[in-house]
């Protein structure tokens, strides 16, 4: 039970202020979500061959550097690492997955957040304002963002509970709502489909679901279709690929969904107060996505 | 019984109730409908037991040395909370499912004793507004009868989720019962077979709660205390969300909980027992820190001095009653034996609260049944009654050493079985063993 | 000015008939102009959150924007209008008065109506009218899925299309009674120039009334 925004800009001059046109639709979202929150923000592209993670670690003395050289000599790679308080972006050669196992196994406390070549995933428990502040988002930069703020509904609140989740190769899905059959399908993408989950949270289910059909060969657009069928319960949903931002409302439709378009965006909120300070919103085209629709922009869709 | 032949074995799996409900199915080809709680045997409050005081504790004097009883409810947001002087309140029942007669009774023994009472889902009446001195609203999904006035004429809001006698489900009420008055309270045509929603028109989730709680709150002024009533469906969750949402009360309703007319499926299937609920409660309320603070109402199976004691004792701040009430009134009285075998059954099995046949003049909109409840000589009894759960519970609590009712706690309590000790979170008689607690 | 202040002001005492108010910048605000009880004159300039106009009685409340979840839900009466869209669930459960959207409404739409109207310009979302028991839905455009579905006594004109009803609604004959009272209700919402005879009526069937074993598949 949460508050969802998310903003998808069209053209690349306002990439500069990404970070500080999203922060106050995150924060605007508080009562909707005041236990946690967490942005998954796509920006700066690692070079050809690179692959950018984020990882956390809760103690902030944490020694990131031992990490980086540990996972670089037994890897065969050079890793480039910077700080965002309790988490750290990782840019090195090779493959994700050799990157994910090996940093995980270098601690048990440290967790992948997010890996691809442009994404970058912050969460933490406490108020928006605060997660906000500590990760300087108004600062960031980039091409699209989505966000989060939580209210825990059965799951634990934690870091690694906080949306955004992550289960796919620049993928990001974030929900407002309550599954009702995603033990079943958590089951069965674990068992039969080899996927790894990290939390008990239904969202977490929903992002494998999608990643997974991607990684099957379908679009953004078509996966999330396929969703439709396949998820049960009261959801809406706003992912975010590598270059594609998409907004899907269960076919009831009970949680709420604002979207509203410029020539310069695209921009999603539960609710319209989290919209009021982006830039000419007052003429913007502000609409209720209709149930059971798939909204999407860019991407493969 | 006495021709009955000794050689003949009942079924376990097919019983005579089993094999009548199959051959009732066969024939209307409808599930059952019916009022009256859980009827199978489950784990209740009675599986537990006082340990009282002796060498280690001390009790207090019975009849002398004073033992508190009385209640705040709400004063988390609101600047009007509810002072109750007893811990046990009446839940909700509509006028409409009860007769206007049993609505008064009910709103006279309350009131005598100094305890709320609650609508139900059918709006508020000027008869129970004007014999309650404090009156519960409840908000529905179905809003029926739902109006500015009577929300400000109301001391609290009761915003129902669930029941305890159908989590998840919505209500119910044939249309024997829906009369010219019933059904111009509803807006409903006379005689129709009214649904009502499972959830609400306007808010889903407790997200969105939190803004239908801010914009009663706005209509009100701030005064009232806002309630939250959930089924024990997921106690911990549920309550720990009505916390969040901005809940002053949170009212915990056990399967056991009453119903005017639900499916008897949902009524002995779904949901948690009382006993098992109270502590998930507690706990979501204590990891909050909110325990005490938000106050925690429990209804479903209450009867007796006992249950409401052990009920305070796992936690909870005050109990609602309702078929309890009902019978203190006159429900099942076995003066109208004569009466309800005509109907196919007995005094004391009386269950069919949805077809508003009741002898007793309760559960019905019948003009010449309904007169046959005195609202104040029933009302008496429902007050003569809440003076024994009170003394009652005074006296579990003095013989534990408490001087308020609240101050009695799991530590007082033992466990008679194994499922009892398992529920309630507290040791098997006998041991220091709480199962599942390591 | 925090919403409690300006709750406080529309909902206070010293209020003559047809005065005033103008609320400016809601930003998205929910409960705005909640539990009026006069009949004064509000307008609201900007999109607004939930519950605005909520519980509404005598007053009239202009939005002029957008209007969120529940505008004008439980309203007795008065009026209540939007220049925008709405979100779902606009008038729920409305006991009296009369709503008025000059954009779409969402899903919903009258859900549970009690006996107030609403006039919807362009189109309504799916499962509009669920339940509604008593008043009036007038759409100029088209229905969404499910209108209309387990009706009551309520009543439904649209001129654009309703192709999928919902259970136990139909489609009924549209008489003169019916065309007067769109013909007034369309007047109020100030559009007198649109051709009552373009609508059908819907209501219900009156099938699901009563349980019955034949009517299982609609449950």
């Amino acid at each position: 039970m949460c508050g969802i925004v998310g903003l998808y800009l069209k053209t690349s001059s306002l990439k500069d202020r990404l970070g500080a046109m999203f922060t106050p639709m995150l924060i605007e979202m508080t009562d909707r979500g005041p236990d946690s929150a967490g942005v998954a923000v796509y920006h700066a592209p690692a070079s050809e061959g690179q692959v950018k993670i984020t990882a956390f670690h809760p103690d902030p003395g944490f020694d990131w550097a031992a990490l980086a050289e540990a996972v670089s000599s037994d890897l065969g790679v050079t890793i480039e690492h910077h700080a965002n308080d309790t988490h750290h972006v990782l840019i090195s050669g090779g493959e994700a997955e050799a990157l994910e196992d090996a940093i995980e196994d270098y601690d048990p406390l440290l967790q992948v957040m997010s890996a691809g070549t442009t994404i970058e995933i912050y969460k933490e428990t406490g108020l928006p304002e605060e997660v906000a502040e500590k990760f300087g988002l108004k600062d960031m930069k980039g091409s699209h963002a989505v966000g989060h703020t939580r209210m825990a509904t059965e799951s634990a609140v934690t870091t690694a509970g906080s949306h955004p989740f992550s289960t796919g190769l620049d993928l990001c899905l974030v929900h407002n709502g309550s599954l009702s059959n995603h033990n079943r399908l958590r089951e069965h993408l674990a068992t039969h489909r080899g996927i790894e989950f990290k939390t008990e949270n239904d969202t977490e289910v929903a992002a494998a679901y999608v990643s997974d059909k991607m990684n099957a060969g379908r679009s953004l657009h078509e996966a999330l279709e396929d969703s439709i069928k396949d998820l049960d319960g009261f959801y809406t949903f706003v992912v975010g690929t590598r270059d594609g931002f998409a907004v899907l409302r269960d076919p009831i439709a009970c949680k709420p969904a604002v979207l509203a378009e410029t020539d310069d965006y695209v921009a999603f909120a539960s609710e319209y107060r989290a919209l009021v300070d982006l830039p000419g919103i007052e003429t913007a085209k502000v609409w209720e996505p209709e149930p059971a629709v798939v909204y999407s922009w860019g991407g493969r869709a | 019984m006495s021709d009955m032949n000794w050689s003949l074995r009942e079924s376990h799996s097919f019983d005579r109730n089993t094999i009548a409900e199959i051959r009732r199915a066969a024939q209307t080809g409808l599930y059952r409908i019916r009022g009256f709680g859980a009827k199978r045997q489950i784990p209740t409050l009675d599986d537990l037991v006082f340990l009282g005081a002796s060498m280690s504790r001390y009790p207090l004097e019975g009849y002398r040395e004073k033992c508190d009883t009385s209640v705040t409810l709400g004063a988390r947001y609101a600047s009007k909370p509810i002072q109750l002087k007893i811990p046990i309140t009446i839940a909700g029942m509509s006028f409409g499912s009860l007769s206007a007669n049993a609505k008064e009774a009910l709103g006279r023994g309350a009131s005598e004793v100094g305890t709320s009472t609650t609508t139900g889902d059918g709006g508020m009446t000027p008869e129970e507004r004007g014999h309650s001195t404090q009156l519960v609203y409840q908000y529905l999904p179905s809003r029926y009868g739902m109006n500015p006035d009577d929300v400000r004429k109301a001391d609290a809001i009761e915003i129902v989720v669930g029941q305890g006698a159908k989590p998840g489900g919505g209500g119910m009420l044939l249309g024997q019962k829906i009369t010219e008055r019933v059904a111009e309270m509803r807006t409903l045509p006379e005689g129709i077979d009214q649904r009502s929603a499972c959830r609400h028109p306007d808010w889903t989730g407790p997200d969105d709660l939190a803004i239908k709680i801010l914009e009663l709150r706005e209509i009100t002024k701030w005064e009232k205390p806002i309630y939250i009533k959930c089924g024990a469906a997921r106690p911990y969750y549920d309550t720990a969300l009505a916390v969040k949402a901005g809940a002053d009360v949170v009212v915990m309703d056990g399967m056991q909980g009453g119903t005017a007319a639900t499916q008897d499926v949902f009524i002995e299937h779904v949901g948690l027992p009382t006993l098992a609920a109270i502590p998930l409660a507690v706990q979501a309320l204590k990891d909050l820190d909110m325990h005490r603070k938000v106050q925690l109402i429990v209804g479903g199976g209450i009867r007796s001095g006992a249950d409401v004691a052990k009920a305070l004792a796992l936690g909870a701040d005050a109990v609602s009653i309702g078929t309890a009430a009902l019978i203190a009134l006159g429900d099942n009285d076995p003066a109208f034996e004569e009466d309800y075998k005509k109907l196919g059954t007995r005094a004391g099995f009386w269950e069919d609260y949805q077809d508003g046949s009741d002898p007793a003049g309760i559960t019905t909109q019948n003009p010449e049944l309904a007169k046959r409840l005195d609202p104040v000589k029933a009302g008496r009894r429902l007050a003569n009654y809440l003076r024994v759960l009170t003394l009652e519970t005074q006296t579990l609590a003095r013989a534990n050493g408490k001087s308020h009712v609240h101050n009695m706690e799991p530590e007082d309590l033992a466990a008679l079985s194994v499922e009892a000790a398992a529920m309630a979170g507290v040791p098997l008689a006998g041991t220091s063993w709480i199962p599942g607690q390591s | 000015m925090p919403l409690r202040d300006a709750n406080a002001r529309l909902q206070g005492d010293a209020k003559s008939a047809g005065a005033f108010f103008k609320v400016i910048n809601p930003r998205g605000a929910h409960a705005l102009a909640c539990g009026l009880d006069s009949e004064i004159e509000v307008e609201v300039e900007g999109h607004t959150g939930y519950y605005c106009a909520g519980m509404n009685k005598l007053a009239r409340v202009v939005i002029k924007g957008n209007a969120g979840q529940g505008v004008a839900e439980n309203m007795m009466s008065g009026e209540v209008r939007v220049t925008g869209d709405v979100s779902q669930s606009a008038g729920a459960t409305a006991h009296g008065g009369l709503l008025v959207v000059e954009g779409n409404a969402a899903a919903r739409c009258g859900i549970s109506l009690k006996g107030g109207d609403i006039v919807v310009k362009g189109n309504v979302g799916h499962m509009s009218m669920f339940m509604a028991q008593a008043g009036t839905l007038v759409v100029l455009g088209d229905a969404g899925d499910a209108l209309g579905d387990s009706l009551y006594e309520a009543q439904i004109y649209v001129r654009g299309s309703a192709d999928n009803l919902g259970a136990d609604c139909v489609e009924k004959e549209l008489r003169e009674e019916h065309r007067e009272k769109l013909r007034d209700l369309l007047g109020k919402a100030g559009c007198s120039d649109v051709d009552v005879s373009e609508f059908k009526r819907f209501g219900s069937a009156r099938a699901l009334y009563n349980f019955k074993p034949d009517n299982v598949d609609a449950y």
